[in-house]
């Protein structure tokens, strides 16, 4: 017999469904894959009686012919969504051993739909990072290496366990949380398939905060169709989410494999980089050739202030991060440690329980909002925003989707970009605009670099149209072939 | 209308002038808060009205309270101010630990509402027009308590997040008086619009004072705010106290730092706020968890056609169609239940009547006994009864208070009382002529002193007369006789 | 516009994060290098530009004045550092 978590979404699902193994089987088959890479360090908690329990129920429910959508899929859940019961950490100290009362809408949503929860993935600290190197809790390791190296590399960030645990099959499928790529750019690094839906199409709710006005939480799977059904399940409004669009959700799985025949694809010559390495390059025309070919129009597209994303992007985040993240106080959950005083405490207390990156983005956002300063970097920012999404809705009116290479480059060796912070943020540099303009954006695995590592494009299409973006990441999919997972060398 | 007169407070150095400004904190009369659904009750056990999203727990998310925001468009229609149609929730960041969020969800650029005015009545006539510079929503914090132990203070969230409207004026008072009164004004409207209860032993209007004093004429003072007073006497004792420190710095010599000040009600004295000390750097910026309030026309204007009559207008109506003195209208109309109580007495009555009734007696008894209005012993119905049988002759007026004594004991119905105690006043000519001519034939030496002069004893026939009938005849009839038998007239 | 150690201070304590002296200076030249490059924002003429209010704009939905919520105060309190009587528990505040 096959191993049962080399199945993805869809083929699990089926053999579910066919009583070929059960639902129990299977998510013991993950628990034991779990066990064999905690070198890895792809998840901070696992939760093997609540998935046993979840998965005996499943297979109650196939039996009695109830089965629901997602019955007995094994996930993995990001540390940035609240679980209750289960240590929800964001990966950071200040909130370790804090037991939320309370489930996120999202995963609330998934376990409703049938799935079961394996655990919750390692994470950059309060989602800030692009490499997961920032978690209080220790690195996570790709299941990627070079061909014939053993040097260990980063899975990206910064949903870095959760599309590790995806590759390295600890889960079928897991959640992710994107605010500037940390869905799309670990899942093209990754090998895999990620979507950041239109901002408002996932709760919220229940999900620690990051920026608020780029938070959205998404899918990492391993194929298109398994990413489509994942969001499709995670999506819908939320009356407890103020920013919850009330747009009905499609069912995202219908639009995989559908025609692109005379959809215009636009691709923005801002996105061709200065230095940027020849691979990436190359994806990008491979992709483009592959979408021609499959009908599509190319148009060539201007989205003139794409330099200044980034920019922009590192005065909102921390500004609305540094507000966020003043609830961590040690005074109603949470990490507390001894001070002299009150203020003392806080400050100690915030010293200690966050990271270093942590720190320097609270900081950083302080400043921006701080008396004198608003203007000259928070609202400009916050204009230069409106010039960005200006920017794409043009090009919209001339183009159905857009195309761009998803990151920079491939995995990088764990400690290579820790010391400098400004060339670490470049990771998101073509992934940060679409959260800037709230925009669905999806990665999708395009080929790999010569030495053996996964490499992906992105998608971008008109907010609440993830259907068309779905469509064309089914097309590059399958002209690309299926990525095939790297090797378990991590089983000792 | 008069302007009140200029009130110095005379310093070592000659006169000082105060100017003062006020915010006032009214609570929304809502069930549930301004971003949650937990109870805004009061009085509960600590930390149970207490939502996950009051107690900021992580990824918790604000849902807008539709009735807060009608309460605070109405309460802007109310004081004629501007309703805006596009308005923002700001954060207004700092720790406190009453203070969950780490950050207060107000509104700081773009308030719900604008300027507006209140027009406040004054002893003596005079009246203070004051500005109102915006009011807007905000989150009230939760309550620390600090005297349960030597060494920590204790937090409970119940009031954490409840709907606050604050109400900025100008700085247009220019006395502890002044202050009291547009605090009390204000309480009036909101109690007749029925946005906030008004009660502030519980905390559901207090008011931030910013004080300063300048020269007469002279230019603005620096100013130092006297946090959460919360009673219209309090509020008159900071000020008294606050600007006689602030006066005796500057005398001396000094200069005011601008700071924020606590009110003590046991000393009587305001004190710099410690833990308040550190540069006020709030940080406001949009919260990115709400989307802009915007409210249209339609909505705006519905919520005004539902606007009661408000108190300056009533009063104007009392003095105009009712013929009332001010001072008696401005009674009157100070709290809507005593309003509404007096427009059903008044109501097919005299209406000059009915208000002297209703101030000089019902209130004078209330207030003997320390009731309000909705706890009066005598209802309104049974007042208009007394009214009527004092109208038609039946009672005399001395007769009326005998009854209204025997009502506020008994409840009963003055027809009632009158028919079983025989109260009825005698009009019959005949039989107080008879009491009179035997009044004057027992003492023909007083009615030799009045034929002479002193017509001051008259008043001591009528009393004489009073007695023997028992206080039932006519006083006029009883007038007219004995004017026409003593003086011959 | 330069960072230097009084201003890493006090933001630090607007933050209500302890930074050790020694650690002023390089957190500054830190700062200073991230927000030199955010300032290249200022390139773009933004006069007649409107920040951004929402990024995905739609009504801001209201609920209706029901109690819905609260009445969990194990709830409220479970993860509590130091509670009490119901109470959360802190440092002495003097006001
Ligand atoms: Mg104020
Ligand atoms: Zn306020």
């Amino acid at each position: 017999m096959t191993d049962l978590t080399d199945l993805d979404l869809t083929a699990a699902r089926d053999g579910l469904v066919a009583k070929k193994f059960s639902a129990v089987e299977l998510t013991s088959a993950y628990l034991g894959a779990i066990d064999a890479a905690k070198g890895l360090n792809a998840y901070l908690v696992t939760t093997p009686e609540q998935a046993l329990a979840m998965a005996a129920k499943s297979d109650e429910r196939i039996a009695n012919g109830r089965a629901r959508p997602l019955e007995g899929i094994p996930l993995g859940i990001k540390d940035l969504f609240c679980t209750q019961g289960v240590e929800t950490t964001a990966g950071s100290k200040i909130l370790q051993g804090f037991r939320p009362t309370y489930e996120s809408t999202v995963t609330s949503q998934l376990w409703k739909a049938g799935a079961v929860m394996l655990g919750k993935l390692n994470l950059d600290e309060f989602a800030m990072g692009s490499s997961n190197e920032t978690s209080a809790y220790g690195p996570v390791i790709s299941p990627w290496r070079r061909k014939g190296g053993t040097e260990p590399l980063v899975p990206g960030g910064s949903s870095g366990g959760s599309a590790a645990a995806v590759a390295a099959h600890l889960c079928v499928a897991a959640t992710g949380t994107d605010t500037g790529g940390s869905i799309r750019q670990p899942a093209a690094i990754g090998g895999l398939v990620g979507i950041k839906p239109t901002y408002g199409r996932c709760s919220r709710w229940g999900v620690v905060a990051f920026a608020s006005s780029l938070d959205q939480a998404g899918p990492i799977a391993r194929s298109v169709a398994d990413c489509a059904t994942m969001l499709t399940h995670m999506c819908g409004h939320d009356p407890k989410d103020s920013t919850s669009a009330s747009q009905p959700v499609p069912d995202f799985g219908q639009s995989v494999g559908q025609s692109i025949r005379g959809l215009k694809i636009g691709i923005p010559k801002e996105y061709r980089l200065d230095g940027m390495p020849d691979a990436i390059g190359r994806e990008w025309d491979k992709g483009i050739a592959w979408l021609k070919e499959a009908g599509a129009e190319i148009v060539e597209i201007s989205l003139p202030h794409t330099k200044y994303a980034l920019p922009a992007y590192y005065i909102v985040a921390p500004a609305e991060a540094s507000s966020n993240l003043a609830r961590y106080d040690g005074v109603r959950y949470g990490n507390r440690a001894a001070g002299r005083d009150l203020i003392d405490t806080y400050e100690r207390t915030r010293a200690e329980g966050f990271g270093r990156e942590v720190r320097r983005r609270i900081m950083i956002g302080t400043y921006v909002l701080s008396a004198g300063y608003y203007d000259a970097y928070y609202i400009k920012a916050q204009k230069l925003r409106t010039l960005i999404a200006q920017d794409f809705e043009n090009a919209f009116t001339k183009v159905d989707a857009i195309l761009t290479p998803a990151t920079p480059g491939p995995a990088f060796p764990i400690g290579s970009k820790t010391s400098d912070p400004l060339e670490m943020y470049l990771n998101d540099v073509f992934t940060v605009t679409v959260n800037l303009a709230g925009l669905p954006g999806m990665s999708v695995p395009s080929g790999m670099t010569e030495d053996g590592l996964p490499l992906g494009l992105q998608v971008i299409a008109r907010p609440f149209e993830e259907e068309t973006m779905i469509k064309v990441a089914s097309v590059i999919e399958t002209a690309a072939g299926r990525i095939k997972a790297p090797t378990k060398w991590w089983r000792s | 209308m008069t302007e009140p007169a200029v009130k110095y407070i005379e310093g070592a150095t000659g006169p000082w002038e105060i100017v003062l400004g006020l915010e006032v904190h009214a609570q929304v009369s809502s069930k549930s808060k301004l971003f949650s659904g937990a109870s805004t009750e009061f009085g509960a056990e600590p930390n149970t009205q207490v939502s996950l999203v009051d107690a900021a727990m992580p990824g918790m998310l604000p849902v807008i309270n539709e009735f807060c925001v009608e309460q605070a468009v109405r309460t802007g229609l109310g004081l004629k101010a501007q309703i805006n149609n596009w308005s923002r929730f700001d954060r207004k960041n700092y720790f406190y630990p009453d203070l969950p969020q780490g950050y207060q969800i107000s509104q700081f650029q773009f308030p719900i509402v604008g300027e507006g005015e209140v027009l406040v009545d004054l002893p003596g006539g005079a009246t203070r027009i004051v500005r109102i510079e915006r009011l807007h929503l905000e989150q009230d914090a939760g309550k620390c308590l600090h005297d349960q132990s030597p060494n920590e203070s204790l937090v409970d969230l119940s009031r954490s997040g409840i709907a606050l409207m604050e109400i900025v004026s100008k700085p247009d008072m220019r006395s502890a008086e002044e202050a009291g009164a547009y605090v009390k004004k204000l309480r009036t409207i909101l109690r007749y619009l029925g946005t906030c209860d008004g009660n502030m032993e519980e905390g559901s209007l207090r008011a931030d004072v910013n004080v300063s004093v300048r020269k007469p004429g002279g230019p603005l003072g620096t100013r130092c705010e006297i946090k959460n007073v919360n009673s219209v006497r309090f509020i008159g004792q900071a000020i008294e106290y606050e600007a006689r420190r602030q006066i005796d710095v500057l005398e001396s010599g000094g200069t005011i730092d601008q700071e924020t000040r606590l009110f003590d009600s046991k000393t009587g004295e305001t004190r710099t706020m410690r833990s308040k000390e550190d540069a006020h750097d709030y940080r406001y910026f949009p919260d990115p968890d709400l989307q802009p309030l915007v409210l249209d026309k339609a909505y705006v204007d519905a919520i005004a056609a539902g606007l009661p009559e408000l108190p300056d207008v009533r009063r104007a109506r009392y003095i105009n169609e009712f013929g009332l003195s001010p001072y008696d209208a401005s009674v009157l109309v100070a709290e809507r239940e005593t309003a509404a109580f007096y427009e059903a007495v008044a109501k097919g009555r005299d209406a000059k009547l009915a208000a002297n009734w209703v101030i000089v007696e019902l209130f004078g008894m209330l207030n003997k006994r320390g009731v309000g209005i909705e706890e009066s012993p005598v209802s309104a119905a049974r007042l208009g009864e007394l009214l009527d049988l004092l109208a038609d002759g039946t009672l005399s007026g001395r007769l009326a208070k005998e009854v209204f004594e025997i009502m506020i004991e008994t409840g009963g119905a003055p027809k009632a009382i009158v028919e079983e105690r025989g109260l009825v006043q005698v009009t019959d000519t005949g039989a107080i002529e008879a009491a009179v001519d035997a009044v004057i034939a027992a003492n023909p030496d007083k009615v030799a002193e009045v034929r002479s002069g002193k017509d001051k004893l008259l008043g001591w026939f009528v009393g004489q007369v009073m007695k023997s009938t028992g206080g039932k005849a006519n006083p006029q009839v009883l007038n007219d006789i004995l004017r026409k038998k003593v003086m011959g007239e | 516009m330069s960072v230097d150690a009084a201003t890493v201070k006090r933001i630090a304590k607007l933050a209500r994060i302890r930074v050790e002296d020694g650690e002023l200076a390089p957190l500054a030249a830190e700062l200073d290098t991230i927000l030199h490059w955010v300032e290249q924002l200022g390139e773009v003429n933004t006069a007649s530009v409107e920040p951004m209010n929402s990024v995905m704009p739609m009504d801001l939905k209201r609920r209706a004045d029901q109690v819905s919520d609260g009445g969990y105060p194990e709830d409220v309190l479970a993860n509590a550092p130091e509670q009490r009587h119901g109470f959360f528990v802190v440092h002495k505040i003097v006001e």
